[in-house]
């Protein structure tokens, strides 16, 4: 383990996890309750565009593919309220075109794009400061929105319609959560890739939601498991030859299935204490 | 006594059709006014009208001294308690927490709200509920929940409770408690209240006046009247015969 810390680049990666695992699992919680899983793997899937077109133009891909990402989050947000068109309908339009364009313009401009890998599958270990950086602010700007709205996004997950009639400005508040998985999602595919992201914004909510009986003990075990998972996926890439992304979501799946053969063991247990 | 709602010959729009057309009535304070149609009427529609969630394409429309374009400023003495549906049944909240929204508007947004523990207490003490505090709202039976639901509508102490079909999915005990419990606090806080349901006995036997739409109001009046009318057979496509005796063999049983 000493040794490990003892690299530099590990000890970004770890900062990495640690900062994109608090990201994801804050969230992951928002996305179980408010059901926006697909949205999320829309989003990561989309931003491929936006990184093929960073990568042929020589632009920075994370930030293209993050202006396509919130993007893409905004206006199937709008769109789906507006247009009277199912939110999952345009995700799953999004979705697909917005591989399209990558695959389009990947082929058609034909060169040696050697970040594509890392942002297909991710590198964590191929972190730099400036990632870092940017890891942080995201995570900064997102903690910042759910502490100033955390109740009125309780509100609008629990009856969005109730919410509204309240006089809570919902559109405006649902956008900011949209826009803040965009970025969610673009800072975490330089963890686990862009076909492995959804998987760290959906499962920590998930075992929170089968673990905890309020909101407050979902959120919090939400956070811990968000954390625990992708920095023990990055000890366990360490020790074995696993790329990280992929330990990462494996501990995580690993953890849910234990929530579903555990739970109902618990429950009887504690009814035959009752 | 003066008008909570008065609305006067009304007209909603959306996406350029008409949903709404000429609705006119008045609602007062200590009344309670049952909205009865068949489905795609417009009641949920009028519903959100009368919060300001809607725009009016034609007529007039004052809800607590607020004129259709300042409803907004009237909201927080509206209590409104939607569809069942409309919640998520798996978020995992207290019964305190749930109560607690109806506390929220654009006033308290980067607030904190002062006393909500009280309010939140008294509210579901005017539901009988206040031992549910601190339970899970997911454990409770269906009937429970409506009255939190109820109690969440009432936390701001509202001049005027809008009620949009709130026995559906209710067995009949259910329905008949919570009918009777909003009898009690219309009389108890002198409370306006419009209640939407499709469950015409038990409106017609607990409403004060009875509006009939179907996108344009058909009939309005006192119960009895309504339930006679032979207005009701062409709103609904089928004969009320059975249903106007069985309200008044009610009716005459409480007397």
């Amino acid at each position: 383990m000493s040794e490990m810390i003892a690299y530099s680049f590990m000890q970004r990666a770890l900062l990495a996890a640690l900062l994109v695992g608090l990201l994801c699992s804050i969230l992951s919680f928002f996305v179980v309750i408010k059901k926006l899983s697909f949205l999320g793997a829309g989003i990561s899937h989309t931003a491929l565009g936006g990184i093929a077109i960073g990568l042929i133009t020589g632009l920075n891909p994370v930030l293209t593919g993050s202006i396509f990402a919130v993007g893409t989050s905004m206006c199937t947000g709008y769109i789906s309220k507006a247009g009277k068109v199912g939110e999952d309908t345009v995700i799953g339009i999004f979705f697909a075109s917005g591989m399209a364009l990558g695959i389009a313009l990947i082929s058609s401009f034909k060169g040696y794009y050697p970040e594509l890998f890392t942002l297909l599958f991710g590198n964590i270990l191929a972190v730099t400061a400036k990632d870092l950086i940017m890891m942080a602010a995201v995570l900064f700007v997102v903690l910042l929105f759910v502490s100033i709205f955390f109740k009125e996004l309780i509100a609008i997950c629990f009856d969005e319609e109730m919410a509204e009639a309240g006089g809570v400005p919902v559109n405006y508040i649902y956008m900011g959560l949209l826009a803040s998985m965009g970025l969610t999602v673009m800072v975490s595919i330089q963890l686990v890739g862009v076909v492995l992201v959804a998987a760290l914004i959906v499962i920590p909510g998930a075992i929170a939601s089968r673990l905890s009986r309020n909101y407050r003990s979902m959120l919090l075990t939400s956070l811990l498991f968000g954390t625990g998972g992708s920095l023990s996926g990055l000890v366990l890439s360490y020790a074995y030859p696993i790329p990280p992304g992929a330990a990462i979501v494996l501990i995580l799946t690993l953890l849910f299935g234990l929530t579903i053969i555990i739970k109902p063991l618990f429950e009887r247990s504690r009814y035959a204490r009752i | 006594m003066g008008n909570v709602i008065d609305a006067r010959d009304i007209t909603v729009k959306l996406e350029n059709k008409e949903v709404l057309k000429n609705i006119s009535f008045t609602v007062q304070q200590g009344e309670l006014v049952g909205i009865i149609g068949p489905n795609g009427a417009g009641k949920t529609t009028l519903l959100r009208a009368l919060l300001g969630l809607v725009p009016l394409a034609n007529g007039t429309l004052e809800v607590l001294g607020c004129s259709s374009t300042r409803l907004k400023d009237a909201r927080a003495a509206i209590g409104y308690m939607p569809q069942r549906q409309s919640f998520e049944k798996n978020f995992p909240l207290l019964v305190s927490d749930v109560v607690a929204t109806g506390l929220l508007s654009r006033k308290t947004l980067l607030k904190r709200i002062e006393k909500t523990e009280s309010k939140i207490i008294s509210s579901l003490e005017d539901v009988g509920m206040r031992s549910y505090l601190n339970r899970s709202f997911q454990d409770l039976s269906g009937g429970e929940q409506q009255r939190v639901l109820l109690a969440r509508g009432l936390v701001r102490q509202p001049g005027l409770l809008l009620l949009d079909e709130p026995n559906s999915g209710l067995d009949f005990n259910a329905q008949r408690l919570f009918i009777d419990l909003l009898i009690k606090l219309k009389s108890a806080m002198n409370l306006a209240i419009v209640l939407v349901s499709h469950d015409l006995v038990s409106i017609a036997a607990s409403s004060d006046r009875l509006l009939c739409i179907n996108r344009t109001m058909h009939v309005h009046g006192r119960p009895a009247e309504v339930m006679q009318s032979p207005e009701l057979d062409r709103v609904y496509r089928c004969q009320f015969d059975l249903l106007s005796g069985m309200l008044n063999e009610r009716k005459c049983s409480d007397e």
